[in-house]
């Protein structure tokens, strides 16, 4: 036995050689290393220790570098751990650390290894057993090992001392009722200590438990406020300004008094991790104090034109902190700010956009994204993405809040699109087809920005504009009469290259195809039937122009300044508000919809003239779609095919109702195109119902209809198909979608109602179809990547000279940032279609539940601290426990409060808390009168406390106040403390 | 508290990982892969901090450091200061520096424990507790002499507990 246990030891590998030899694999590592592993198993059933704890060495480093799994040698980490060789030792506690967690099970058998070492004489074994114990600690641990840690937290040697602190943090976080006994020993701690590690020690602590549960630590203000002015050491007042930005958020005197010694400690520090420290403080929870925040804005600048980038980059963190608040500070620094935009680092160039973007009002949202885009064509693609989507973000927060030219900004997301590096397809397609049907009036600028899309074939060879294309298809085809040229339109949306869209997008292309298509014959009927028919004749059909004979004077006049505007548009951009105005009045006046109706038929109509020869265009546009569209009719693709054959089926059945006679070019006018212009009619009728902005919550509105039981029938469903059914699911969402968006058209858009009653029910089954086949069916395919062997996009933006743009910017801002507001926009905000709840998120009815343990902590801190019994959280506490609680608080109490007077009393009676600290006994014995007839029980608590005041000093008294308070802040209205005054 | 320690070399390679959270090793040699993902993107000459909430959940920030063929990294969360920990780091590459005089990455490959017992003085539980190097190497000396002391011992059985006192 002995000599094989030598024969092990010499011939086993060492960490050493086994490092060695798996850097000599060049190839073959994994292999070596499961070799390896082999090799350790066995040398882990070996008997000696030596050898077993070398092995565990190994496991350990190829456990951590190489993600080997070593929970199978947990039993022989145990056992490593309990040899008494201290090199041994620090081994097992190593792979302890390392690889032991809640659910290992050989947990249960190290209690009393670890209570052998913590006790153990020699300080290094006490600090592995610390160690370990601060990473692995479970509740039951805590549990048996209180009494241990609660002994060395008073050791005698630092070096352990500091260990036991920082191991309490892990203790209390498992075991909250052990803070009925360390609690005390802790703020002793805090109180007493003036050796730095052990400090800083019990603030870290301090710090973690006060993140997680501010309110709890407020009665130890005064002694975090001590600190803080006394402290000479960076890393404990790092420590305790974090503490008090959470403190003083709480409580706005505490606030108010740190304010001097924090300005003090950023005039004077030399550190910047303090310095920044206190701004951080400031901005968070000192906002209120004007020097203070003025001192902070200083210290910032300072760090934005520093040359370390980790400064410059934390001062625009903290400035973004400051600016949600005041924005004047982000304005006052906009120079710097705006020059980071152009930093080389990333996270700078982030945090500056960020500001930037801050400053975005109603005034600049045209100037500071104009300059921003420049900024985009000449950053890298990611960067770009990241200001073309905070762009889109900002300006469509709340509904385009910040906008007011929706032109402009139609405009402006036709520019993005080109930007080459242009990723927000999504976005910007969504916000495209929302502004349409929300702004109104934008609605032919958004046509011709769409058409300006549209008819570019170099985009459609980017598969990340393939969702904004999409999207201008639709709009073209929704909007279809502000076209001023729908022959063109419709050329684009066939071009060859549209075979590179995915096809569910050239599905939308085909449907714009037919809707335009409609519209086109629809003009092109009623106009040969005007011309060709006596007036009395098809009434239905004509409601159009008997509108327009029932009131001449309005649409005559519409018709006249329309088709100027139609013709001249570039020349009277100006000029186009003030006839939107009229008609918009007009039309109100009279009954809406169907001048609405009348005045764009016949603005386009004239628009339409220009074109002479009109029957042959109509022919022409006819054999275009014809060749276009035929060889797709056998397409795949189901959404293709069924488009084209949509539209080809309606051409076919236009043309066998009119008996060709759209192909000889004949003018009478008979029964037979009766018939067909009826069609078209209805059709017509159906697509010039507009859709509305729909409310993310009406689905829930829709009231089932009766008999339809979804369950009982799908249930079926689920049980024939099984598991091969995944995606009904979506499939379902989308069949919602889609009522509520009828419910969301019929109670919206009531002004449309009216529109022809004789076609109701076609018209609700094509508005149906059509938003099937719409936007909304469209939304979840994915882009291809595809070659493009085209020019890449023209570039609108390469005549502008993009070179100065800081500069521009700068100036942009300064102008519009300094003149208070400046009525520069010529045409009133138009109106934008919102709705009463709109995207209001469903509100999850779940709240965020409270951490039980940590509550349990909180409890038991209170507990402590204030000397109450909080009976909802630690009912488990013994008659006898309270007792010594309460003798505990009672020393705590008369140390906290005498050390401060004895301490400050002498030293700065002003700037230290001693002076309000006498002052408060009065008031405390005041107010305590004044709370008592509160409730029975502090009514009691208010005797004890009148006879302990006797014997005891007014101390006490305070803190008995104190222990009533927060427990009041539970129960009833907030009563705040006077802590520190 | 800090959340993790990581040494990994410009290839990728990790030296060192603590993780003062449980974790899966699998877990574990993820965040090591995403991190140096990260970082290797990262030029030369721009700020040492990264915002982590992708990869260790939110309110976490990384703070590396480059050295040589090492980086350095600190993963932490709001109630670490940022520039502490930049300060920390160089703390722990100096302690490492004095400790190996002129310290290489080859002394980080080899010296596994070491780098270990010298985190744990530093770094305990998540939390600082010392930030003198030089503490920390009076710490780290102690221990070394206490191991070699007992497995001198362990040639001449019996004589155990000598050190005890």
């Amino acid at each position: 036995m002995a000599t094989s246990s030598i024969m092990e030891s010499l011939f086993q590998r060492s960490l050493d050689d086994l490092i060695k030899a798996i850097r000599l694999q060049m190839i073959g590592e994994s292999n070596f290393i499961s070799k390896s592993l082999e090799e350790i198993r066995k040398e882990l059933k070996s008997t000696d220790p030596q050898t077993k704890s070398t092995a565990l060495e190994k496991l350990i480093y190829l456990n951590s570098l190489y993600s080997i799994d070593m929970s199978f040698a947990s039993f022989h980490v145990v056992e490593v751990m309990s040899s008494s060789k201290f090199s041994h030792k620090r081994i097992g506690y190593l792979a302890a650390s390392q690889s032991f967690h809640e659910n290992t099970d050989v947990l249960l058998l190290i209690t009393n290894q670890l209570r052998k070492d913590l006790n153990s004489s020699n300080e290094f074994e006490v600090s592995l057993a610390l160690e370990c114990l601060s990473i692995i600690a479970t509740h039951d641990l805590s549990r048996d090992l209180t009494p241990e840690i609660f002994t060395l937290l008073s050791s005698s040697k630092l070096f352990v001392k500091k260990k036991a602190i920082g191991v309490i943090l892990r203790i209390f976080n498992k075991y909250p009722d052990s803070v009925k006994v360390a609690f005390k020993r802790l703020v002793e701690n805090l109180e007493g200590g003036f050796d730095q590690p052990v400090m800083s020690a019990v603030v870290g602590v301090f710090c973690e438990l006060t993140a997680k549960d501010p309110k709890s630590y407020l009665p130890l203000a005064p002694e975090f406020y001590r600190i803080l002015v006394d402290s000479k050491n960076n890393w404990v007042l790092i420590k305790v300004l974090k503490i008090f930005s959470k403190l003083g958020l709480l409580e706005p005197r505490l606030a108010k008094k740190i304010v001097d010694p924090i300005c003090e400690h950023m005039r004077r520090t030399t550190a910047k991790s303090l310095l920044f420290e206190c701004i951080r403080t400031v901005v968070t929870c000192l906002t209120d104090y004007e020097t203070a925040v003025k001192l902070a804005v200083e210290k910032i600048r300072e760090l934005l034109i520093d040359e370390d980038s980790n400064l410059k980059y934390l001062g625009l963190k903290a400035l973004s902190i400051l600016g949600s608040k005041q924005l004047w500070t982000v304005v006052e620094n906009k120079e710097a700010v705006i020059k980071s935009l152009s930093d080389a680092d990333p996270n700078i160039r982030h945090q500056s956009l960020h500001l930037v973007m801050a400053m975005v009002s109603e005034d600049n949202v045209t100037d500071i994204s104009r300059v921003l885009l420049n900024y985009a064509l000449k950053s890298d693609p990611q960067f770009c993405n990241e200001i073309l989507g905070s762009i889109l973000s900002t300006c469509s927060k709340n509904d385009y809040e910040v906008i007011v030219d929706f032109d402009w900004y139609v405009s402006l997301l036709g520019e993005m699109s080109r930007n080459p590096h242009c990723q927000k397809g999504v976005e910007i397609e969504q916000q495209l087809v929302d502004i349409g049907q929300r702004v109104k009036e934008v609605r032919r600028e958004l046509v011709r920005v769409a058409r300006d899309l549209l008819i570019d074939p170099a985009l459609l060879g980017n598969p990340f504009l393939h969702r904004i294309l999409s999207a201008a298809a639709w709009v073209s085809g929704e909007y279809v009469e502000f076209l001023k040229n729908p022959l063109e339109l419709i050329e684009a949306l066939l071009q060859p290259r549209t075979n590179l869209l995915p096809p569910l997008i050239r599905a939308v292309y085909i449907h714009s195809v037919f809707k335009v298509l409609v519209f086109c014959l629809h003009l092109f009927f009623v106009r040969k039937h005007v011309t060709s028919s006596s007036l009395d004749g098809l009434a239905q059909g004509m409601y159009d122009l008997d509108a327009e004979r029932e009131f001449p004077e309005g649409p005559s006049l519409v018709r006249r300044e329309c088709s100027s505007a139609s013709f001249d548009c570039e020349q009277d951009e100006e000029f186009k508000p003030i006839i939107q105005n009229i008609t918009g009045e007009e039309l109100t006046i009279e009954n809406g919809g169907e001048n609405l109706v009348a005045f764009e038929q016949v603005s386009l109509s004239t628009s339409f003239a220009k074109d002479p020869s009109n029957h042959e265009s109509i022919v022409g546009l006819i054999d275009l779609i014809k060749t276009a569209l035929s060889p797709l009719s056998g397409s795949d693709e189901v959404e293709v095919q069924d488009r084209a054959r949509n539209v080809l089926g309606l051409i076919e059945l236009i043309q066998r109702e009119t008996d060709g006679w759209l192909i000889q070019m004949e003018d009478s006018f008979k029964g037979g195109k009766v018939k067909a212009l009826k069609m078209i009619e209805i059709l017509h009728g159906a697509f010039s119902v507009k859709i509305g902005p729909v409310l993310r919550t009406s689905q829930e509105r829709v009231p089932v209809p009766e008999g339809i039981i979804l369950n009982d029938n799908l249930a079926d469903l689920d049980s024939i198909c099984g598991d091969i059914l995944s995606p009904p699911t979506s499939a379902f969402s989308m069949g919602n979608r889609l009522f509520g968006e009828n419910y969301g058209n019929s109670s919206l858009d009531l002004q449309k109602k009216e529109e022809s009653e004789p076609s109701t029910e076609s018209t609700s089954l094509l508005a149906e179809h059509r938003k099937r086949h719409g936007l909304y069916y469209l939304s979840a395919e994915k882009t291809e990547g595809m070659s493009n062997d085209y020019p890449p996009p023209n570039d609108l933006q390469s005549t502008v000279d993009i070179g100065d743009g800081t500069q521009d910017l700068l100036k942009i801002t300064d102008q519009s940032l300094s003149s208070k507001r400046k009525p520069k926009h010529s045409k009133p905000r138009p109106v934008v279609v919102k709705l009463d709840e709109r995207d209001e998120k469903p509100v999850s009815s779940v709240k965020p539940l409270k951490d039980s343990e940590h509550d349990q902590l909180s409890g038991a801190v209170r507990n402590i601290l204030l000397g109450e019994e909080d009976t909802s959280a630690s009912s488990l506490t013994k008659p006898s426990d309270k007792s010594t609680g309460k003798r505990r608080v009672k020393e705590l109490s008369s140390k906290s409060e005498s050390r401060p007077e004895d301490k400050l009393g002498d030293a700065a009676p002003e700037v230290g808390g001693s002076s309000s600290f006498r002052r408060s006994k009065h008031r405390s014995r005041g107010k305590e009168r004044e709370k008592s007839p509160k409730n029975n029980d502090e009514n009691k608590e208010g005797n004890s406390q009148k006879d302990k005041r006797k014997s005891h000093q007014h101390s006490r008294n305070r803190t008995r106040h104190r222990a009533d308070l927060p427990l009041n802040v539970v129960a009833q209205t907030p009563v705040i403390p006077d802590f520190l005054l | 508290m800090i959340r993790a320690v990581m040494v990994m070399n410009t290839q990728g390679k990790p030296r060192l990982a603590k993780f003062y959270d449980y974790m899966p090793v699998e877990k574990q040699h993820e965040l090591i892969r995403s991190v140096f993902g990260v970082l290797c993107s990262r030029a030369e000459n721009v700020s040492n901090f990264v915002e982590a909430d992708l990869i260790f959940g939110t309110d976490t920030r990384l703070v590396y450091k480059h050295y040589a063929t090492l980086y350095f990294v600190f993963v932490f969360d709001s109630s670490e200061n940022e520039l502490a920990m930049l300060d920390l780091i160089q703390v722990f590459v100096e302690t490492l520096d004095k400790c190996f005089r002129n310290v290489c990455e080859l002394d980080i490959v080899f010296n596994f424990s070491k780098m270990h017992m010298v985190l744990n003085e530093i770094i305990f539980g998540g939390q600082v507790l010392e930030t003198s190097s030089t503490e920390v190497m009076k710490a780290v000396e102690e221990i070394t002499k206490l191991e070699k002391a007992s497995n001198a011992i362990s040639l001449v059985p019996k004589s155990v507990s000598s050190w005890q006192n």
